[in-house]
């Protein structure tokens, strides 16, 4: 078993199977055959990912998280899905039937449509779209519309304003969310994920060429985190879910099954952001290092997503919510100047000849002007040592 | 390929012909949303990858949010809709058929005598978004940047209208 027998081999195991199968239905049996193993891996990664977080929280608010089902609380998903399916299911009698019940359901498949394009490892992604990247934005534009479904349908006060917060604050950072992407289909030449992905796969000196390692790749991760984090509502933007203020928001009127996929669709949207920022600035399934390369692709890809998803649950956990102004203000007046001041010094890295100049321009183009626009956004105000009053 | 096609025809079809038909609104655009999916669909299959994505995008993702915020905000946001007041009458139908039956006649023969042979499909170029943002750059820079202008000058009409006026002075 060589090193890529093992890196191919899902690759090699469905064209093994699809040669039992007649010609005539071969299209068929590939396209369930390449879709199968993306329906079973990432609800199972949301299972541990809702254990992950619960301890993860629950460890920095210096509590435990949940631990009685089973062995350190693993199995409290298995528990959560029993819950959620046996619970019952509770309609307002002066909801929209027809749109209450569509709404979670748009939201899972939009959801799931957004993994065709993601290369999970070398030859694996599921179709090789020439418009990869566009095709995944469209789909995400489908969230939005599903989201207002919900809150409207529900016909509650809470449901309503939350649909409508939410829905103000996805299109708001939906365009960062696309201007810090362009930056790498600039440097790429292809809007492919497949050769996005190769263009990052070379070694010099044992690193890699992964575009985070660049300052217009570093400033556009970093912004493309910050806008995949508000488009998927999770804290520090998540008012428009906010527990304490608006109790559950746009989806305050389901429970049950209906509830559990909405938070599955919620997160495998995040999952699916984290795996678009791999595959744009981390290098996708590329090993960090060349001494590296012969643990299979796959496995480094989810390796790095379980990184993304931990400091997803760190920041959740560590920063306070933002105030819908604030939130609205940060995407309009911060990050949208500076995703197109990033796309100039992607532009300017490109033209000008290697060597430190380069390095040296485009890190001052990228860093000033992200000190001068926080200090704008600050709005004269000095912020000062935080100070604790306790009851005595 | 045509029972593809056959299907997204239908599902366009029925997706806009509900939108004209539905009681609410709000399922108005709904249907309406499913025809314009239908749409790119159909855009897939005639391989404008591009053109294709680009409408679920658009129209999706931002027109119909739109046109769903401009119907709730006004009346046609309530949730109980009272019943259709009254049936047009026989003199008004017979006016729309009429209307509706030239202009479907117009396109019909327009289609019918433009196309050269029924079965055979002519090669197609294929058309891929290097190729447009090419066409875009360097033959068709000149609407490029007047619809930048006119999208600017509707960005800035937006501010201006969502900007709070001035307090008078008491």
């Amino acid at each position: 078993m060589t090193p890529e027998t093992i890196d191919q081999i899902f690759v090699i195991t469905k064209h093994w199977l699809l040669g039992y199968v007649p010609a005539a239905l071969q299209p068929i049996v590939s396209a369930i055959l390449s879709v199968v193993p993306i329906l079973l891996a990432f609800p199972l990664l949301f299972a541990i990912t809702t254990v992950l977080e619960r301890k993860g929280l629950g460890r920095i608010q210096n509590r435990y998280g949940p631990n009685r089902v089973g062995p350190l609380g693993i199995l409290q998903p298995m528990a959560d899905g029993i819950k959620s399916l046996t619970k019952e299911d509770v309609v307002p009698r002066a909801a929209d039937q027809i749109v209450h019940f569509l709404a979670p359901i748009l939201i899972v498949i939009a959801a799931f449509l957004a993994y065709a394009v993601l290369p999970i490892g070398r030859n694996m992604v599921v179709v090789n779209l020439n418009a990869g990247l566009l095709y995944f934005f469209a789909i995400g534009s489908m969230v939005e519309l599903a989201v207002f479904m919900a809150g409207w349908s529900s016909h509650s006060k809470y449901s309503l304003l939350g649909a409508m917060r939410a829905v103000a604050q996805m299109i708001s950072y939906e365009v960062p969310l696309v201007l810090a992407s362009i930056v790498v289909i600039m440097a790429a030449g292809s809007l492919s994920t497949v050769a996005i992905v190769e263009a990052q796969t070379g070694y010099t000196y044992t690193f890699p060429h992964w575009f985070v390692f660049t300052p217009w790749g570093f400033a556009g991760f970093i912004l493309f985190m910050i806008a995949a984090t508000a488009e998927s509502n999770r804290s520090p933007f998540d008012l428009p879910e906010g527990e304490s203020e608006i109790i559950a928001g746009y989806y305050i009127e389901y429970s049950g099954f209906k509830f559990a996929l909405f938070f599955l669709g919620e997160y495998l949207g995040m999952f699916a952001t984290s795996a678009l920022a791999i595959t744009l600035f981390l290098g996708g399934w590329s090993a960090p290092f060349s001494w590296l390369t012969w643990i299979p692709s796959y496995l480094w890809f989810f390796a790095k997503l379980l990184v993304l998803i931990g400091i997803f649950i760190w920041i959740r956990g560590t920063l306070p919510r933002l105030r819908m102004d604030q939130l609205m203000g940060m995407a309009w007046k911060f990050m949208l100047p500076m995703t197109l001041l990033n796309l100039i010094t992607a532009g300017v890295w490109h033209f000008m000849p290697g060597g430190i100049l380069r390095w040296i321009v485009c890190t001052a183009m990228v860093v000033v002007p992200c000190i001068l626009l926080s200090r704008s956004m600050k709005q004269g105000k000095t912020l000062q040592v935080r100070t604790y009053r306790y009851a005595e | 390929m045509f029972l593809v096609f056959l299907i997204l025809a239908a599902l366009t079809i029925l997706g806009t012909a509900a939108a004209m038909g539905l009681r609410k609104p709000i399922h108005c655009i709904l249907a309406l949303t499913v025809g314009l999916v239908g749409l790119a669909m159909l855009y897939l299959l005639l391989g404008a990858q591009f053109v294709g994505f680009t409408q679920i995008l658009v129209y999706v993702g931002a027109v119909a949010i739109l046109a769903v915020f401009a119907i709730m905000m006004t009346q046609g946001g309530k949730m109980n809709i009272e019943p259709h007041p009254e049936k047009p009458s026989s003199s008004t139908l017979l006016a729309g058929g009429a209307v509706a039956g030239a202009v479907f006649a117009v396109i019909a023969w327009a289609i019918l005598s433009n196309s050269p042979s029924g079965t055979t499909t002519p090669a197609q170029p294929s058309v891929t978004v290097v190729e447009i943002g090419q066409a875009l750059m360097h033959k068709y820079v000149l609407p490029l940047e007047i619809m930048a202008l006119l999208l600017t000058a509707a960005l800035i009409g937006a501010v201006i209208l969502a900007m709070p006026k001035e307090q008078e002075k008491s």
